[in-house]
């Protein structure tokens, strides 16, 4: 269903929630009441024993309501702004922050407003820009990082490409902390991982697939941890992969350390094993890796030591993935799935519901700064109905996204957005 | 004078049903009783590829088209000579690197030689798992003549027929594979081709030869020729693929030979009657002394290129049968 953006705000009641707020733990039956774009009011017990007279009514039947969820990092190239709108609102994300790899670079302050304007003109998800740290993402020269904040970006990011050099590293991390701004990496040794497709070990050997070796991984995060401490720079490490990444960021994180990390979905639902017999929907970057690094992920879901999760969300052309594997390009679609795979964690009794749904809300709100991610009154009425018992099998033809490429084809998952509200108008409802 | 040599023709002793499979992409997943049928009828071919009237109408009315994204002489002439032996007719296509570059795919390609109706494709190409994509969208049945560093299975299996024909057995027997096993596709597919034949299988290369997790598939890895050529009744060496080569894997050829390089006085480790096998083309000097090469006594290397053909020509006949079974079938 397409938005109307002309469609009149009139005041609406959510009645008969199971509300969840995972900022302030709330988890119980009650509604939300939005008047024009904003919550009015919300709680437990609220509409007990009325409803306004003039307020619409949408009656949850129960199900779980909730803030739209946050989603950190989606790559916008490759796509239109309608289609990745679509593909987030029908996985409930209401605000969604785009890498800077798009053309042009976002390492200049109108780049930032562009997209900012473009976003809120398709009238879909709301999309927040990263800015690059180096221009051109080419890892030499320091990005505007001060006007680029100025204009709007909320982090700053080199992308899928990490920095290289340690000496960049170092400027990039005590430029930003000039301004208080976090640089976002992407920990992936460049010279390690040069030629790989998959990650290295006995299923790569099997394949006859050059490997990437998890040292990639380990071998940044450990520099730039050292490079943070000594700058005083604020670092946090995207969609981490490896057993040994959680245990170098928890051991920082023990030591005081402000560092913070990310995770994606298919590194704590998949292995490597998904590869299969080449099949390119499931290479994505990182490489999927061990089921021992899988359970590590989870672990470090689990105790805290990671602070968010993200899609990934990476839309592909077919014919970028109908190719030999080594030719392949990296990344699956992500956002529809967002919310289904992180419930596996609920279903699979390894975390709360409260604390599943802070890792794609509030958790990423807080990491960039975002007002959303949580129920406040005033605050924009993004928000997304979901039924958490409700199983459905993932189908890659059956996605909003043009790009039909994800890891998690013929999944079957528990968690179903009913529909997501974004500044109080129902953007997107499921067909009965 | 075909009717001369229908002796030779399957008269019922084969069972073709034995090799359930449409195409030859690997050895990995091929049963002992798949891998034997090859083998046996390939051997039933030796004799008759060393007379002068030595052609089948076996395959007469087959199309073969040998499909090249990558250089090759040996194996490809080997596939051309075997299908003529069959009396197919055989078409080689070279897709040369600029059409490649050009933007045609190995799906787009697999599309358009689809149309023309071949009964077998043979391909080589690059990039590991390419010819199975190929595979999924061509009616035909597919030989896979190497795939990036995956697998080649015609040369395990020509390997195989040579050292069953030398020793009268493959099970129990100690094999040393020496050499470049990181980018060798020879070296995975025989791999697990001894391994299902119940041989021992033993790598030996500088670690950075030596892809992480091979000891899972089976093998018992050495880093010195010495230790691991002990008691070895096979000696497989492998060609340096210095053109798959990135970076720092060995610092020079004459270290490489020093220390990895087959000569007398390695192969004194070996046992007397070791036999000595390279899939070509070789380097000599490199992995292998030339007078150890040439060692008519020891070496199999030349042999190895005659079951090539008989091989290739099982493999050819049994596909071809699969897909008449599968015509008649429907």
């Amino acid at each position: 269903m397409n938005i109307k953006l002309d469609q009149p705000l009139e005041r609406t009641a959510f009645v008969n929630a199971r509300l969840l707020d995972p900022a302030t733990g709330l988890d119980a039956m009650g509604g939300v009441l939005t008047d024009g774009e904003t919550i009015a009011d919300f709680g437990a017990g609220l509409f007990e024993n009325s409803v306004p007279e003039d307020a619409k009514v949408i009656d949850c039947k129960g199900a779980c309501l909730a803030p739209g969820l946050i989603d950190m990092r989606i790559t916008m190239s490759g796509s239109d702004l309608e289609t990745i709108g679509s593909s987030a609102v029908a996985g409930g994300v209401t605000s969604a922050v785009c890498l800077p790899n798009t053309n042009p670079v976002i390492d200049d302050g109108s780049v930032v407003e562009f997209v900012a304007r473009a976003a809120r003109k398709a009238g879909l998800v709301k999309i927040y820009p990263y800015g690059a740290i180096t221009k051109g993402l080419e890892g030499v020269e320091i990005s505007e990082m001060g006007l680029l904040a100025k204009s709007g970006a909320v982090a700053f990011s080199d992308g899928n490409n990490a920095i290289g050099n340690a000496q960049t590293m170092r400027q990039a991390l005590l430029y930003a902390a000039t301004f208080g701004l976090m640089i976002i990496e992407h920990p992936e040794d460049p010279s390690l991982a040069e030629g790989g497709t998959m990650n290295e070990g006995e299923t790569a050997t099997r394949l006859g697939l050059p490997g990437i070796s998890k040292l990639a991984e380990i071998l940044i995060i450990e520099r730039d941890l050292r490079l943070a401490q000594d700058t005083g720079g604020r670092i946090h490490f995207a969609h981490i992969s490896t057993a040994e990444s959680v245990a170098a960021i928890r051991a920082a994180k023990i030591a005081g350390m402000s560092v913070t990390c990310d995770t994606a979905p298919p590194y704590f639902a998949l292995n490597e094993g998904a590869i299969g017999d080449y099949r390119t929907f499931a290479k994505l970057s990182p490489p999927l890796r061990s089921e021992d690094d899988r359970g590590a992920i989870i672990e470090g879901i689990k105790d805290g030591t990671i602070d968010a999760i993200a899609s990934d969300h990476t839309p592909r052309h077919e014919d970028e993935k109908r190719l030999p594997f080594a030719q392949a390009a990296p990344g699956g679609v992500g956002m529809e799935t967002l919310l289904a795979i992180t419930l596996e964690l609920v279903h699979n009794g390894h975390i709360g519901l409260i604390d599943a749904l802070a890792m794609i809300t509030s958790g990423p709100a807080d990491l960039l700064g975002l007002s959303g991610g949580r129920l406040k009154k005033g605050a924009p009425a993004d928000l997304v109905l979901f039924d958490v018992e409700q199983g459905w099998k993932v189908d890659a033809d059956e996605l909003r996204s043009k790009a039909k490429n994800t890891p998690f084809d013929e999944r079957p998952v528990q968690g179903r957005i009913l529909r997501t509200v974004i500044d109080a108008r129902t953007v997107f409802k499921l067909d009965a | 004078m075909l009717g001369v040599l229908s002796a030779l023709m399957n008269d019922g002793a084969f069972d073709f049903s034995a090799y359930p499979h449409r195409h030859l992409l690997g050895i990995e997943g091929l049963s002992p009783v798949a891998i034997s049928l090859l083998l046996d009828r390939a051997d039933s071919f030796v004799e008759l590829n060393r007379r002068h009237d030595n052609k089948l109408a076996t395959l007469s009315g087959r199309t073969v088209m040998n499909l090249f994204f990558e250089d090759s002489t040996r194996t490809r002439t080997s596939f051309e000579l075997a299908g003529k032996r069959l009396s197919a007719d055989v078409i080689n296509m070279s897709v040369s690197t600029s059409s490649i570059k050009k933007g045609e795919t190995v799906v787009d390609t697999a599309m358009t030689l689809n149309a023309m109706h071949p009964d077998v494709l043979v391909v080589r190409h690059n990039d590991a798992g390419a010819v199975k994509l190929l595979a999924e969208k061509v009616n035909c049945a597919v030989i896979n003549a190497g795939d990036g560093r995956h697998e080649h299975p015609t040369q395990a299996l020509l390997d195989a027929l040579t050292i069953r024909r030398r020793k009268g057995k493959i099970q129990g027997l100690q094999v040393a594979i020496c050499g470049d096993i990181l980018h060798s596709r020879v070296a995975r597919s025989n791999i697990h081709l001894l391994n299902a034949m119940g041989a021992r299988v033993r790598v030996i290369a500088p670690k950075t030869l030596i892809p992480a997790g091979i000891e899972r598939l089976g093998v018992e890895v050495f880093h010195e020729m010495g230790a691991g050529l002990k008691d070895c009744d096979i000696v497989m060496m492998l060609r340096l693929q210095t053109e798959r080569m990135k970076g720092n894997f060995f610092p020079s050829v004459r270290e490489y030979f020093h220390f990895f390089g087959l000569d007398y006085a390695k192969l004194e480790n070996a046992k007397p009657d070791a036999l000595i096998m390279h899939p070509g083309p070789m380097n000599r000097g490199v992995e292998i002394a030339s007078d150890v090469a040439d060692d008519i006594g020891r070496s199999a290397i030349r042999e190895q290129v005659e079951m090539g053909v008989a091989v290739r020509m099982a493999c050819l006949e049994v596909l071809c049968a699969n897909l008449s079974a599968e015509g008649s079938s429907q």
